[in-house]
Formats: structure tokens, sequence, C-alpha cells
């Protein structure tokens, strides 16, 4: 979101009296470390300890483990489950951000709780319900064996659990920009005439452009990397219901190493892509 | 508008998801196993072996997809409706949920197959470290104080609980000298008695030695394997065999006990899923592959035992000599062991409930 | 202010709130009333009997004490670290900001296996720390350190953009006036920080309280000692014990909706306040 200081921000920052004072770089100085070291024990070590594994027997492996009929099989799946659940998501996460942020209403407060609900529930709950409900002893579960449906085992289920889990980051994203933007903009495009989608597409897209570019990738992120949720969902079936987390635990759990890690820095770098792709536009965006 | 956009999406997307429906039609065929999670290897191979030699005799392609995890969460599955053609569990327990909660197979199964729908055996046995430091050589050895057990959670995992089953066994052989048939013997009440306490305190030790119980048999053995911890893993027979052979770099030595349990996973039909998709036929041939000549080559090589003799008796050195009892000779059947030991409130739970005496 | 928001001229009331409340219900709420309608079977003796249990109690001990910390924390630390990702310019910093959706990212799996093989003994850090004689893999430690890892985005990045527009003119102004950095900080910097920080904190914590993928690796999972209630979930399963599994769902949930409500109740009434003020 915050796309740190800018330099005119960092000249005025500069330019403030006192602002070179010892005092002043021995606090700057201590933060950078902390948070460097802090980051470095505990997200960048077990980050290094992925790629160590994954090149442990050289490249030549690393790349082999990729080319496994069940890996690659893994890899669609979950690029699918993730091209499906993040349009659905973003849709919905800018109605609720519409209809939160712009007006006042009863029991929003509520609604806002609900939404946010997802990121608290346990993945083991969030794969229940799901099991509760299409199971075969679940609430539909008879119904939808009459009709050879499936949907738990199956790549309905873990769409459902994955939307589930990824439910709120567009909505949260957006919920906070666009009650700070206000309505004022908005109300006079109305007010001139224009139409209500016409007003949200040139008059509210552009303002919240990159908290949704944001939540977007939250939600593709986490919708990759989904494990417990989708794991109860799943039904592990190699091959055909074995997302890349999954698939991860299984190579892991045959001893290959090398494979499990292969799988788990490829989403790594998908992540780091995607927030890449967050940084160039953003660069862009504030230049144009 | 965004509305109808969105509804229309999630329609198709679901639509096309729910037609991955059950097809069958004479040119292929698709099966599913589901299994636990030591079978892998066993079945990557029974598999390949068994399509081929459909083909040939049939003319029919049959591709059999492969599903793994803990015994009991699988059974789960198939309970919940996860369309198993066949299962292939680490105890008959689960298998019996799958009928009595499913109801996806009678309640015979266990009779339908010889040698009471196992096809091969295992037993429980010891892995430790390159020249066994500790002195490790029998079950007293792991309820030393300078000793450091890696088992995995009867409570999650059925492999567990054999490892549980077998310690407890081992010390009731021991204190009733051999003779099982003291335990129904009433003029023999008080012995037993006082052997079940002896166990009780001895599985007691033994879990109080255990730094970690992981979820399953396979993150026990990557546990005491990958990451160092623990001076011995209880483990089944064929998975201290495969471990040894994959991980070789670490030097991993097995250790048979004088005496444990006989572990027999049962295979299963999944009745009401193979008829509806039309499968029991090949379902049923697939099974009784495991029984054949061929299958019980495959079953030894992937260091199970093997029900048949001549088979056995081929590849007698690579299993360590150990005296097995069964769980019908200790324990009366699983639902009895299951509900004494490892219900919730049950004898496992008052190890870490019930303070130290 | 609150009048215009109420009569705005705004269109698509209707239609958002009837979407979000159509998708929500389909996805979240009627999955998670099944789970509740699921525990109601019970009796309220069965219930309390299951949340009573002293396993499950010492479960409770465990979840909420090592996410409270975690939360705690990651509270201190994000907000330092999101400070220097704000407010200084080093090299690396970007990089430094990339990383910090990772756990987002990464399956809460490999985090699991990827942070025990870092803190084992033999581990990168571990050997050092268990120079020091601190174990950190199967005991509290180690679903403290998984906890940590898993809620540190959501502090850091609800309090960077909170951070960006901290009033600098106020700053400024303070500082001619002749404040010290410290109340600057303490009168200025803080208050407006505060309710980002808040949300972050609560929800780290409830992303804690919830978390098993990564913290199975790393705890030990030893009865009333290392046993996470989401585990004891996951064994209520095993058992096929569907309602008690449900039971104990339904307290966490409970708890969650809880802890999640009072904050953006808080939340609104801070912003409420906020509007008044401006008046």
């Amino acid at each position: 979101m915050s796309s740190g200081p800018s330099r005119q921000l960092l000249s005025e920052l500069a330019s403030r009296p006192g602002r070179n004072s010892l005092a002043d770089k021995l606090i700057r100085w201590m933060f950078i470390s902390l948070s460097v070291v802090f980051l470095s024990a505990l997200l960048i070590s077990p980050l290094m300890m992925v790629l160590t594994s994954a090149f442990a027997k050289g490249m030549a492996v690393y790349a082999r483990s990729f080319l496994d009929e069940d890996t690659f099989a893994a890899i669609k799946l979950t690029l699918t489950i993730a091209l499906i659940v993040v349009p659905l998501n973003t849709v919905f996460g800018i109605a609720a951000a519409w209809a939160i942020a712009k007006f006042e209403f009863r029991g929003k407060s509520i609604l806002i709780t609900a939404i946010d609900l997802p990121i608290a529930v346990s993945p083991i709950i969030s794969g229940l319900i799901y099991i509760l409900l299409f199971g075969s002893q679940g609430w539909f579960g008879l119904w939808l064996q009459e009709h050879d449906i499936s949907i738990i085992f199956a790549l309905p289920g873990m769409l459902l659990a994955t939307m589930f889990v990824t439910f709120p980051y567009v909505a949260r994203e957006l919920i906070p920009l666009m009650q700070q933007l206000g309505n004022d903009e908005e109300e006079a495009a109305i007010t001139m005439g224009a139409g209500g989608l016409m007003t949200f597409i040139r008059v509210t897209l552009p303002k919240i452009r990159w908290g949704l570019v944001y939540g977007m990738i939250l939600t593709n992120a986490r919708a990759m990397g989904e494990f417990g949720a989708v794991s109860v969902v799943s039904g592990h079936i190699r091959g055909l219901t074995n997302t890349m987390p999954l698939h991860i635990e299984i190579l892991y759990n045959e001893y290959d190493y090398v494979g499990a890690f292969a799988v788990a820095s490829l989403l790594m770098a998908l992540a780091i892509i995607t927030l890449l792709i967050k940084t160039v536009i953003e660069w862009r965006g504030l230049r144009g | 508008m965004l509305r109808t956009v969105c509804l229309s999406l999630l329609f198709l997307a679901f639509l096309s998801a729910c037609s991955a429906g059950t097809a069958t039609d004479v040119k292929s065929v698709q099966l599913l196993n589901v299994s636990y999670d030591p079978t892998r290897e066993l079945y990557r191979d029974v598999n390949e072996r068994f399509s081929k030699q459909w083909l040939d005799k049939t003319g029919q392609h049959v591709s059999i997809k492969q599903s793994h995890g803990g015994s009991g969460s699988q059974a789960r599955a198939v309970i919940e409706g996860l369309r198993a053609d066949v299962v292939t569990l680490a105890l008959g327990y689960d298998i019996d949920a799958i009928h009595k909660r499913g109801k996806k197979l009678g309640a015979d199964w266990q009779t339908r197959l010889p040698d009471n729908s196992s096809p091969y055996t295992s037993t429980i046995v010891f892995l430790v470290r390159k020249g066994n430091p500790k002195g490790i050589h029998d079950w007293d050895d792991l309820i030393r104080s300078d000793v450091k057990v890696v088992t995995p959670n009867p409570k999650t995992s059925g492999g567990a609980r054999w490892n549980y089953l077998a310690a407890w066994g081992y010390v009731l052989e021991r204190e009733l000298q051999g003779d099982w048939s003291k335990l129904s013997d009433p003029a023999a009440a008080g012995q037993v008695a006082a052997a079940q306490i002896k166990a009780e305190q001895f599985v007691a030790a033994l879990y109080r030695n255990a730094p970690v119980l992981d979820r399953a048999a396979r993150a026990a053995t990557n546990t005491f394997a990958q990451r160092g911890i623990g001076d011995v893993l209880i483990a089944w027979e064929n998975e201290a065999l495969l471990a040894i052979k994959e991980l070789d770099g670490q030097g991993l030595e097995l250790v048979a006990p004088s005496s444990s349990i006989l572990a027999e996973p049962p295979v299963a039909i999944v009745d009401t899923v193979v008829d509806r998709k039309g499968t029991r036929q090949i379902a049923e041939a697939y099974l009784q592959y495991l029984y054949s000549d061929a299958g019980q080559e495959l079953v030894a090589e992937h260091h199970f035992r093997p029900r048949n003799a001549a088979v056995m008796t081929q590849h007698q050195s690579e299993f360590p000599a150990i005296r097995l009892f069964t769980i019908s000779q200790v324990f009366g059947n699983w639902q009895q062991a299951q509900a004494e030991h490892f219900a919730d409130g049950g004898r496992f739970d008052h190890i870490y409930t019930v303070p130290k005496s | 202010m609150a009048d215009t928001r109420q009569h705005t001229v705004l269109p698509g009331f209707g239609l958002t709130v009837g979407y979000t409340t159509f998708f929500l219900s389909a996805v979240v709420l009627i999955p998670l009333a099944a789970m509740v309608i699921k525990a109601s079977s019970m009796s309220i003796g069965q219930f309390m009997a299951v949340l009573l249990d002293p396993r499950v109690i010492a479960s409770y001990k465990l979840t909420f004490g090592t996410s409270l910390l975690a939360a705690l924390i990651n509270s201190v630390f994000g907000f330092i670290i999101a400070w220097s990702l704000v407010r200084y310019d080093f090299p690396g910093r970007k990089f430094l900001d990339a990383l910090i959706d990772m756990p987002f990212a990464l399956p809460t799996a490999v985090s699991g296996i990827a942070l025990t093989a870092v803190f084992a003994q033999d581990g990168w850090l571990g050997q050092q720390l268990a120079r020091m004689g601190i174990q950190v893999v199967y005991t509290w430690l180690g679903i403290t350190v998984a906890l940590t890892l898993i809620g540190m985005p959501f502090v850091v990045r609800s309090v960077q953009p909170a951070l960006a527009e901290v009033q600098r003119d106020l700053e400024d102004a303070a500082e001619t006036l002749g404040a010290t950095r410290f109340t600057v900080f303490w009168r200025i910097i803080f208050p407006t920080v505060l309710p980002a920080l808040l949300t972050g904190f609560t929800m780290a914590f409830a992303r804690g309280i919830g978390e098993y993928g990564s913290v199975i690796f790393i705890a030990g999972n030893l009865p009333m000692k290392t046993e996470i209630t989401p585990l004891l979930i996951v064994i209520k399963l095993e058992q096929y014990d569907y309602v008690g599994a449900a039971a104990l769902g339904c307290i966490m949930l409970g708890m969650s909706f809880f802890m999640l409500l009072s904050i953006n109740l808080l939340q609104a009434w801070g912003r409420r306040r906020l509007f008044v003020g401006k008046r």
C-alpha cells in the first residue's frame, strides 16, 4: 500500500531543523537494525532454508522436479482455483466496500465483523463447515449423491474453501481507503447527472486502484498458498485434487525434500512476481 | 449488472466443476484407491503392473488414482463422500467405521478376501542412529531415563496405535510368560490385573520419554531423521526398512525387539461406489492381484511381509525374526482396543491427565 | 457531516448491500451456521463437559497465551518495521517491504517445516539458542515463533499507511513550539497510529488462535503441554465426534467474533468522535 517515503518527503525530512542530531541518527540506526534482525530471524532464514533445500542437489535436480506429471497437475489446479476465486472475491470486495464506506446503516459493525471473520476462523473449521454441509451425512449430502454431483473432494469444494479463506482481503483493503476518501466527488458526479456505474468507473476506481490491486494480490497469494482448509476438502487424490501446498506436503512425506521445497520456491517466486507487478504499476502510477 | 455477471460466473464455474462425474466407458476406466501413508511406494508399483496386466487381458485402459493420508482421516473422507473404489487402510477399525458410520460396505467385508482381507502384514520395530549409540535392543530400553523416543500421536495416527499396542502387548506377554490364554481364564484374573497395571505403567513411562507427538507416521520419521530429534523411532517395519533405504546417508539402523505385534493392514471394496460406477469387477481383480504371486512379490519388495509362504521364504532374510502376537490375542478386537485405550478419557489420555504416581 | 451521509445521493445502496449480504451468507454465514446447528444438538451439560475438559482448558491457555504473546511481539516489532519502512530510506528497503507479505503466500505447512528446520537444535538459529540453553521447537516458544511469523504482515500492513498519514505539519508545529521528540511521538504520532496498531494487533491475535498448519510441525503436540485447540478439533474428528468438534469450533468462533466485533465497534466509535471533533 504505502510506497515508502517519496523523494520530496525525504528531502523535506532532511531539511527539518534538528533532524541530523546524534540522537536522531541513533534512533534511525536502531530502528533499521532492529527491523532487519527481526525479519532476518523470523522471515528471511526460513525462506533461505526453503531455497537452500530446493537447490541442495543442484540446479538440474531442481529443474527436474517440475517435470513430474503430478506436480504439473498441482500447479495447474492451483492456478485454476486462483483464477476463479480472485475475480469473484474482488467483485465482492468492491460491492462490500461501496456499501460500507458510502452509506450509514444499522448493523454495519456486525456486517464488517462478519466479513472479517474468515481471517480469524481456524482453517480446520473452514474445511469442516463444508463437510457438514456437503458431506455424505451433511445437509445436502443425500441430494448431491443422488444427482451424482461432487462438491467436496472435487474442485467446487476446494473453490468454496479457498473463497472462504480469502474472502475478506479485498474488502478490508478498500473499506478504510474509501472511507477516508469521502463521498464528495462521487456526489458531485451524480448530481451532475452521471450514472452510478459511470461514476464508479470514472471517479471512484482511479482513486482506489492501488488498494484494489494490493487487495487482489493478497487474495491471490492466500488463494495459492492455502493449506489447512483445502486439505480438509481435497481428498488428496494425486494428479486430480492436489493443489501446490498439498503436493508439497506429499513430496515432503515421500522423502523428496528437493521436490517439496522446489514447489515451495515456485510459490515464493509467484508471490514475488505479483509483488513486483504491484511495484511497477505503482511506480508508473506515481509518475503518470 | 455486477450481480448478474458475478452470479453467472459463479454458476458457470460450478457447472464446469460439477460435471467431473463418474462416466466410465468400455475403453478406459478410472479407479480410486484411498490408502494410508506408508503404502505410497507399494501402490505406485502395483498400479503400474496391474494396469499393464489388465490391458493385456481385457484391452481396457485402467488408470488408478491414489490418495494417501492418515488412515483415520482417509476413512473419514470416504465416509463423507470421497468416491474410493477400494480402501487399503492401516487398521480394520477404520474400515469398520466406513461400514458402521458410512454404510458404504457390508459388515462381512473382512471375510470376503483371504487372510482377514490383509494381503500383507507388518510389525512394529525400532529405528536407531548409526552404531546404536544408546544401546537400544528391546522395549525395556525405551523407558530408560536417558532415552528419547519418537512416536506419532495415537489420537491422529493409525500407525501410532499399533506402536502403543505393541508396547502394551510386550509387557503383558512378559508378565503372563507368553500364555495368552490366561487373559480369558478366570483363575488367572489376579495375575492379569497385575500385568495390566504393569503394562499401563510401562506405556506411560514410554510416552514420558517422547518429546514430540507428530500427527502422522511419516511426520514422525521426518522428525527423527531430518530434525535429528530422539534416540529411537518406533515405526512400522516396512517404514523403517524404507527409511533406511531412502535416507541412506543418515546411517539409520533397524533394531528388532524380542516380540511385537502382528499388524494386518486390511483392504476392501467400497460397495456403494463400485456399484454406482460399475467398477466392481475391476476393483475385485485389483485386490485379488495383491494376493497373486506377482503382487506378493511386489509386496515383499516394498518391505511388507507377504502372506504367500513361498514368497515369504524367499525373502525371509530381509525380515528380522520377531515373536509376533495378534490384536485379537491380546486386545480382543479393534473396537475394544479403541474404546479402552484411545477414546477420549481412555488409558492414553490418562498418561497425560493423571499426575505421575 | 453525519447527516449528509445518511441522505447521500449516491446510488447502489440496495444493490451493494444486497449483494454483499447474499454472497456473505452463501460463502461464510450459512456454512458457519451449519456448524453451530451441529453443535446445538448437544445438551448444555454435554457442551460444558466438552468445553471444560482439563485438556481442552490447557489448550485454551496455550493457544490464547501464545497468540497474545505473538501479537504483542508483533505490535512492538511491527511498529518498528513499519516506521523504518515508511520514514527511512536504506539499502534493501524495497526488498524488505516486498517480503512482508510472504507469510501470506507461503503455505502454512511450508512455514512450519522451514521454521522447525531453522530453530531445531541442529538448525541455523536453534544451534545458537541451544548454546544459551533455550529450546524453541516442541515447546510453547516454538508455537509463539510460528504465530509471530503468521501474524506479522497484519500489523506491519495496517500500521504502514497510518504512519504515512500522520500529519507532518502538526509534528513540525509541535517541534517548533519546543516539544521534545518524545512528546511529539507520545502526543501526536502514537494516538494517530493507535487505531491501526490495535487493528493489526487484533487481526494477528485472531489469526493466531486459529492457526494450525504451521504450528503442528513446531509444537510437539504433547497433551496438556503443547497441544493447541485446533489440534483438539482434529482429534475429535478422528474419533468421528463431529458434534464435539463442532462444539469446540463454536467456542473458537464465538471468541473470534467477539474480538473482531469489539475492535470494529471501537473503530466506528473512534471515527465518529473524529468527525464530531472536526465539526
